[in-house]
């Protein structure tokens, strides 16, 4: 067990835990921020999928020791009111079916148009790849984001 | 006008009552006490005090309405269209509707279950029933304030009007008094012109809080004091626990617990919600998942083969044979049992004779394998179980069904029940099969505390309850001016046969002969989403386009043609399908895919099938890129009658498109010395973003017939879309599922 001073959606939270514990338990369990989902634990599904920085990880990978003071963003954190860019297209599409692998989708694209606000259909194909929708909500994740980036190169 | 008796399910609409600020149904503590529920306020004013109309919907004294969902949400989206049907005949503004996930409740609500794209079509009638006769009421209520008569009083979205004397009121000033109206015998539904909500798209309920990752799953569940608890189940079908060393895994950090379990005893009758299969497990159960997965990881168990049994079943018994099974083996008893005579379900005409007489018989054979669902939420369920009573929260297709299983398990009786149904991350038909929720609640009485069972996704897909592995065999008899003169069909599966006797060519062919036959193995199965169609669909519309080719005719009309024959002369008495309906949708997808125009490099594929009351047709457009095939295109027509909610039809439609591509393509499950060889995502593919169509372009037949399901119709047929498409794109045949790595067969 060791202690953890982690930053966390803009806050700090305090976690003692084993060192080896992946990120995704200490949100999900000690945190109580299950916004982020367990699919595979084994970095195949992107469910699990945060920010450490500004880049998209895979939560399930990352062992608590090793995040240190960088800064960590989970679905409840992407925006105050949940009014993201990439949370907004998404309602406006009407994405979801089950629901359940959105939140790793909804970080996955949001760290993408960080990166690059203008990806082509290949860009947002091959970086989605990793995220599993079991549900096959893939057309309308593209939409999505195409929605969120048109949006974003407009205003 | 359409009247309806309210009589049917009225129980329901008996007790009216008023509750104070709130009422009954406030969610669970720990979803109900999440940002989005005070999110939820500052948008919608909330009232002082709500009145209970019945069990469907309760109105605020300023007009707000809860709509309760009485079924299962598993992603086909109910919790929203259900509450859409009730709110239309209450005739109401959607905006001012707030819905909630109903308790189990079988008192107020008729089939509180997920499967089998029944939700909508046995919903339709007691959900119009609930919000006509919750308006009846109001009006009543308007009526004996205002001394005039009921008959005189309009309403609109809300509003209550009398036109003579110019009064008006909205529903909220009216519902306490509504409480107390006498619940009328018949009510007037509202014709489907007068739709207002019905037939328009409105959003998931459910997204805002969704993109803000609000907690809504089962595994989201958490509760003071809970423990965590995972299963460690035999590594291979057709073993069974011998022996586990608990030691030094008790003494791990955050372990409470080292024990065996048994899920189903030997005199305990299974029913038909419980799966067989493995009845002993190891539980390993702490205070966090990592420390319990950790544990699980080092716990020691022994395993030893089980001999035959019998499973006692409600009403039937179910021998589970022993052995070690293999894939290569299973596809060896398919190739022998599909060459044999065996039963026949259905015999039209004298087909044996057609096909000694024929000039020239066509003969393919199509299999598929074992399938997990693999749903994203792995299976789950929390349990508080005490002497007196059992709570249950989780993600469950059949709670009415595992209510009765867990108290004939724990000896409480059905009312000291309680499950709690949470949104579901995938059903399929996974979580039609609730003995995760039996193990969860017999887990939390030994250690006599609230308990989440977790399974890991390895724990998930190696549990079983899978798609059988199926294979059917196609024989078509031509003479020699290429008439079709018989057809014949022989299916069957390891261990239930996917044969649907009485469905399309069925109907349409004077020669006919269908059989059937299975096979026997310890791999639990179950049904997977459009059980049986799932294989037998693609099996069969590819085989339709071989026949085609032979008698050189375009595959669509050829199909038109035996549809025009099905409605006008029809081969025998009981065909499953409409014909007109059938080829509706072929009609449609030929006009909306432009297919009677060739667009140079782009393969087509078609097929068409009827399952779960509703018509789907469907042309796959496929591109060569870099040798690799891309789906270009779906375009998608469906006849469900009165559509619900169109864009989120639309959305389950791709859904299951994408589905059944991938399944057809790249999934499957294979087996050695019963071992499932796919534990993860790494081994079982799944089809990826990049792999699904480019774009899906989904069309309705406009009609008023009574909605019927979606949830599962549009996922069968692609896969021998799929098939077709491929044949053109590259000019070979594909048989045998998944596309990309089929087994070669001999002969
Ligand atoms: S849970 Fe981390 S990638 Fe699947
Ligand atoms: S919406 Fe269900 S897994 Fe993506």
């Amino acid at each position: 067990m060791a202690t953890y001073n982690l930053n966390i959606n803009g806050k700090t939270a305090q976690v003692d835990v084993d060192p080896a514990t992946p990120l995704l338990w200490v949100l999900r369990d000690h945190l109580k921020l299950v916004g982020t989902k367990y699919g595979c634990g084994i970095a195949q599904c992107g469910a699990c999928t945060v920010h450490i920085g500004d880049g998209a990880v895979r939560s399930c990978q990352i062992p608590v020791s090793s995040v240190g003071e960088q800064n960590i963003t989970t679905i409840e954190g992407l925006s105050e009111h949940g009014d993201h860019p990439v949370q907004q297209a998404w309602m406006e599409v009407d994405v979801y079916q089950c629901g359940y692998c959105q939140a790793g989708q909804i970080m996955q694209a949001s760290a993408l148009l960080k990166h690059n606000p203008n990806p082509s259909d290949e860009e947002i194909e091959a970086t989605m790849s990793g995220n599993i929708c079991r549900c096959g909500t893939y057309t309308r994740i593209r939409k999505a984001i195409r929605l969120a980036a048109d949006k974003s190169q407009n205003s | 006008m359409t009247l309806i008796r309210t009589k049917i399910g009225r129980r329901s609409f008996i007790r009216s009552s008023a509750l104070a600020g709130g009422g009954l149904m406030l969610g669970f503590s720990w979803f109900a006490s999440c940002k989005n529920a005070e999110e939820a306020e500052a948008v919608l004013q909330m009232p002082d005090e709500w009145f209970e109309i019945n069990g469907f919907l309760k109105i605020g004294n300023n007009g707000v309405v809860t709509i309760m969902s009485p079924n299962p949400e598993i992603g086909q989206n109910v919790k929203t269209s259900m509450p859409m049907i009730v709110a239309e005949e209450l005739d109401v503004d959607w905006n001012n509707v707030i819905v909630e996930q109903a308790p189990l409740n079988t008192d107020i609500f008729t089939r509180q279950l997920a499967g089998g794209s029944q939700s909508i079509r046995q919903g339709w009638q007691s959900l119009r029933m609930a919000g006509a006769t919750a308006r009846q009421m109001i009006i009543g209520a308007a009526a004996q304030a205002w001394g005039v008569p009921a008959e005189e009083i309009t309403t609109n979205a809300g509003q209550i009007k009398h036109e003579g004397s110019g009064k008006t009121a909205g529903y909220g000033e009216m519902a306490a008094a509504a409480v107390n109206i006498e619940v009328p015998e018949e009510v007037k539904l509202k014709e489907i012109s007068e739709f207002k909500i019905i037939g328009t798209s409105r959003k998931n309920v459910d997204g805002p809080k969704i993109v803000t990752g609000q907690p809504l799953y089962g595994l989201d569940y958490q509760e003071e004091g809970m423990l965590i608890a995972m299963i460690e189940h035999p590594p291979a079908f057709g073993m069974k626990l011998k022996s586990f060393d608990e030691e030094g895994v008790k003494a791990m950090p955050g372990i409470k617990d080292v024990f065996s379990i048994e899920v189903y005893p030997d005199d305990y009758t299974k029913l038909w919600a419980d799966a067989t299969v493995f009845d002993e497990l190891v539980v390993v159960v702490g205070a966090s998942t990592w420390e319990v997965m950790n544990a699980k990881k080092a716990l020691k168990a022994q395993w030893e083969p089980f001999e035959e049994y019998k499973d006692a079943y409600d009403g039937r018994e179910q021998i589970v044979p022993a052995g070690l099974e293999n894939t290569s083996e299973h596809y060896n008893k398919l190739e022998t049992m599909g060459a044999k005579l065996a039963k026949v379900v259905r015999r039209d005409g004298d087909p044996e004779a057609a096909f000694k007489n024929a000039a020239r018989v066509i003969e393919r054979r199509y299999s598929c394998p074992f399938l997990a669902h693999n749903t994203m939420e792995p299976m789950n369920f929390f349990a508080h179980v005490t002497d007196e009573e059992a709570k249950l929260i989780g993600p469950i297709q059949t709670p009415e069904y595992m209510e009765k299983s867990v108290s004939a398990r724990l000896g409480l009786p059905l009312e000291k029940i309680d499950i709690q149904m949470t949104r579901q991350g995938g059903g399929f038909g996974r979580r039609l099969y609730g003995h995760f929720l039996v193990e969860a609640a017999v887990i939390s009485k030994k250690m006599n505390a609230p308990v989440k069972l977790v399974y890991s996704r390895e724990d998930d897909m190696t549990y079983g309850v899978y798609r059988p592995s199926y294979l059917a065999t196609y024989r078509a008899a031509f003479d020699e001016n290429n008439n079709l003169t018989a057809f014949h069909v022989r299916a069957g599966g390891i261990p239930e046969s996917p044969l649907f006797a009485n469905r399309f060519p069925a109907g349409a062919v004077d020669n006919y002969l269908a059989e059937s036959w299975e096979v026997g193995s310890n791999i639990s199965i179950g049904a997977f989403r459009a059980p049986r169609s799932n294989f037998i669909a693609g099996a069969e519309q590819s085989f339709l386009d071989e026949v085609a080719e032979e008698m050189g005719k375009d595959p669509i009309d050829l199909r038109l043609e035996w549809l025009a024959k099905a409605e006008k002369s029809p081969v025998g008495e009981e065909n499953d399908y409409d014909a007109a309906r059938y080829a509706g949708v072929l009609q449609l997808v030929k006009d909306k895919a432009n297919w009677s125009t060739e667009q140079p490099g782009v393969h087509r594929g078609v097929s068409a099938y009827y399952c779960h009351n509703s018509y789907v047709a469907q042309v796959l457009d496929m591109t060569m890129e870099g040798g690799k095939p891309v789906v270009d295109k779906v375009t998608c027509a469906i006849d469900c009658g009165i559509v619900v909610n169109p864009d989120a039809a639309v959305n389950m439609a791709e859904g299951g498109i994408v589905d059944g591509i991938g399944h057809a393509m790249y999934s499957g499950m294979t087996f050695k010395e019963g071992e499932p060889q796919q534990s993860n995502f790494d081994r079982y593919r799944l089809i990826r973003n990049s792999e699904a169509p480019k774009a899906i372009d989904v069309h309705f037949v406009e009609n008023e017939i009574d909605p019927t399901g979606l949830g599962e119709p549009p996922f069968p047929p692609i896969m021998g879309a799929v098939a077709n498409a491929l044949y053109r794109a590259t000019g070979k045949r594909h048989y045998h599922q998944p596309f990309v790595q089929e087994r070669s067969l001999k002969g």
